[in-house]
């Protein structure tokens, strides 16, 4: 039976859907530190896809790749602990300020130099900018064809890959031929729990920034077990035309950021009691809102 | 001058709703900057398909009509747009942010390397000084979108790149017709010319399209959740007070995240935008992208135990209040007093 190399496209995202009332500053900035950063839950239901392919083809690979900021080994960890084999996190100060072109860009050349990939698994979309870009954005960029709105992977068979797709009226089934990018929507299957013999063989996987800066004891432990290193990839490793990167290879620039700012209209306040309720029906019906 | 563009999509040999109101809005913007309004449609059967462009105000529809181009995939229609784009160059070009749109629009951006906004709520012309160029950008399109959760909105601009490209939501712009005799001109693309055989790798084995059972657009009246219903059981309450006061149901995305509604009725900037004569927001805290899909209501009720939810900054009457406690309450008075 064939095996498959798969590569699941995740991102570390602040946790907007929790946003508290720190989670601004005085100065009206966004105070990161009071998000909580997790797995962006759409890239969860990817890894799931992908999970289920490496257990219907055994000896298929899964791999994690996640561009972001060094604390980003953490979904890596999370992904290894749920079943994932390994992954990568693309890091360097060059990406900062990418748009979704300048991203993609950085992405594809990445897998650009991993060899014989015939699937690329991704969310659909990252709840800290929903713009749902990335995945198409990195297909056109390998020049592979795209399933984008994917609930679940039927089966796999002659090459190709075959889809049912969750569309805003209906849903559809295709068939792609590998190698394909697909994205995943979150109302595909959740992912699995962690698995325990996984979270104790991976707890201490790291990349070489974190063990430089960590008090870690046991230091042969990361050249007798190579699977705890998780490999950190910068500009240097990958082929890239500079000015396609970070700000300058965006085409979209940030004019202007305006903070919510709440313009209070006078609201009639009533409360729960029988009396004010009544009242207030009684004035919708009598200005024929409702009835 | 470089013209606007609108990518029309055909549901059931219809010009989808979100490419009228897109177009409508491509008519103000091409007023503004005096430039065309142009339009491409690419499926199957469009003989006289113009005659429902043309009426807003469509300088040129493009029509690309080919059996293998219904229903829509994406490399074909990617193909087409692209190879057009880069004939006519526009400066700007819209798409429906839908599972089409949202699926062609990144495709075609990163082909041609122009910046794309998705889910943008307001589009609008304006200037820009860069001061590190120490130049000046006049006419630029600004899209506006919330971001980082709704805290904040961004103007974003694509002073460069070409074209500038931004999704809408359905329902978000308006739609209007400029002329029914609006005279443009039609051009029918060669299709053999604009896609290759390998374009049709990806092939549609299934399709089961159906109108969504939800009509919250034409509702006039929306009862609509949040996560403050604290569970879908809780959520009955409010199909009660809908069908009693014959609305529809809404939820927020919190509460559509949470498993408590479907999709299909989350309102707000990744939802449907509803301009309802009453609008009733039961249990929902109101993040400005959950108000991008309401606030034109034209009566808002607020019930909530939080006296802080932004949601009471755009209600007319707020209850404070516990939602279990209220809505049965609203139910009895209204079928006591009422035929």
């Amino acid at each position: 039976m064939k095996a498959y190399k798969i590569i699941v496209l995740a991102k570390q995202v602040p946790d907007t859907r929790n946003v508290g009332k720190d989670a601004m500053k005085a100065d009206g900035t966004i105070n990161r530190a009071a998000l909580p950063a997790i797995f962006n839950p759409e890239d969860l239901n990817a890894l799931e896809q992908a999970l289920r392919i490496k257990d219907s083809f055994p000896g298929s690979t899964v791999t994690i790749l996640t561009m972001g900021p060094g604390r980003a080994a953490e979904i890596i960890r999370e992904g290894m602990f749920r079943g994932a084999d390994d992954g990568i996190l693309l890091t360097d100060r060059a990406f900062a300020g990418s748009d979704t072109l300048a991203t993609s860009y950085a992405i594809s050349r990445v897998l650009k130099k991993m060899k014989d990939v015939d699937m690329i698994v991704a969310g659909r979309q990252a709840i800290d900018g929903d713009t749902a870009q990335v995945g198409p954005q990195v297909a056109e960029k390998l020049g592979l064809p795209q399933v984008t709105y994917v609930e679940e992977v039927q089966k796999i068979e002659k090459g190709k890959v075959f889809m049912k797709r969750r569309l805003e009226s209906g849903v559809e089934t295709v068939s792609c031929p590998m190698p394909m990018l697909m994205t995943v929507n979150g109302s595909a299957a959740d992912c699995r729990a962690r698995n325990a013999k996984l979270l104790m063989k991976y707890k201490h996987a790291k990349t070489v920034t974190e063990l430089q800066n960590s008090n870690e004891d046991y230091l042969h432990l990361y050249s007798d077990r190579p699977y705890l290193n998780i490999p950190e990839w910068t500009v240097n490793d990958i082929e890239v035309d500079q000015a396609e990167l970070g700000l300058t290879g965006s085409p979209t620039k940030v004019k202007t950021v305006e903070n919510v700012v709440l313009q209070a209209k006078e609201a009639k306040v009533i409360s729960s009691a029988d009396s004010d309720i009544d009242d207030l029906m009684r004035e919708l019906i009598e200005s024929h809102t409702i009835g | 001058m470089n013209s606007i563009f609108v990518y029309c999509e055909i549901e059931d040999g219809q010009v989808a709703e979100v490419s009228q109101e897109l177009m409508t809005k491509g008519r103000s913007l091409a007023n503004e900057l005096k430039c065309q309004l142009e339009a491409i449609v690419i499926g199957h059967n469009l003989d006289g398909i113009e005659k429902h462009i043309f009426p807003y105000g469509v300088d040129t529809v493009y029509v690309a009509d080919d059996k293998r181009l219904y229903p829509y995939s994406t490399l074909p229609h990617t193909s087409i747009v692209v190879k057009l784009f880069e004939e006519q160059k526009p400066q700007i070009a819209l798409m429906g942010a839908s599972s089409i749109g949202r699926d062609l629009g990144p495709r075609v951006s990163s082909a041609l390397h122009s910046g794309l906004t998705a889910d943008c709520t307001s589009l609008v012309i304006g200037d820009h000084f860069d001061k590190k160029q120490d130049k000046n950008y006049e006419n630029l399109l600004y899209q506006i979108r919330p971001a980082f959760g709704g805290n904040i909105i961004a103007t974003i601009i694509n002073p460069d790149c070409r074209p500038q490209m931004a999704t809408v939501r359905e329902g978000v712009m308006k739609r209007e017709i400029l002329d029914p005799k609006y005279k443009g001109k039609l051009v029918k693309l060669d299709v053999a010319k604009y896609v290759s055989d390998a374009d049709f790798v990806v092939e549609i084995i299934e399709r089961h399209m159906e109108k969504s059972k939800v009509n919250m657009k034409a509702a006039p009246i929306v009862v609509a959740g949040g996560y403050g219903m604290g569970s879908k059981e809780n959520f009955q309450l409010l199909y009660d007070l809908a069908e009693v006061l014959g609305g529809e149901v809404g939820a927020s995305r919190a509460a559509v995240d949470a498993g408590y509604a479907e999709h299909e009725r989350q309102i707000g900037q990744t939802g449907v935008t509803v301009r309802p004569k009453l609008y009733i927001a039961c249990g929902i805290s109101g993040q400005i992208q959950h108000r991008a899909g309401m606030e034109e209501s034209a009566q808002i009720i607020a019930i909530n135990t939080d006296p802080e939810a932004p949601i009471n900054s755009v209600a007319d009457y707020v209850i404070n209040g516990d939602v279990g406690v209220v809505l049965p309450k609203m139910i009895k008075y209204y079928k006591q007093n009422t035929k």
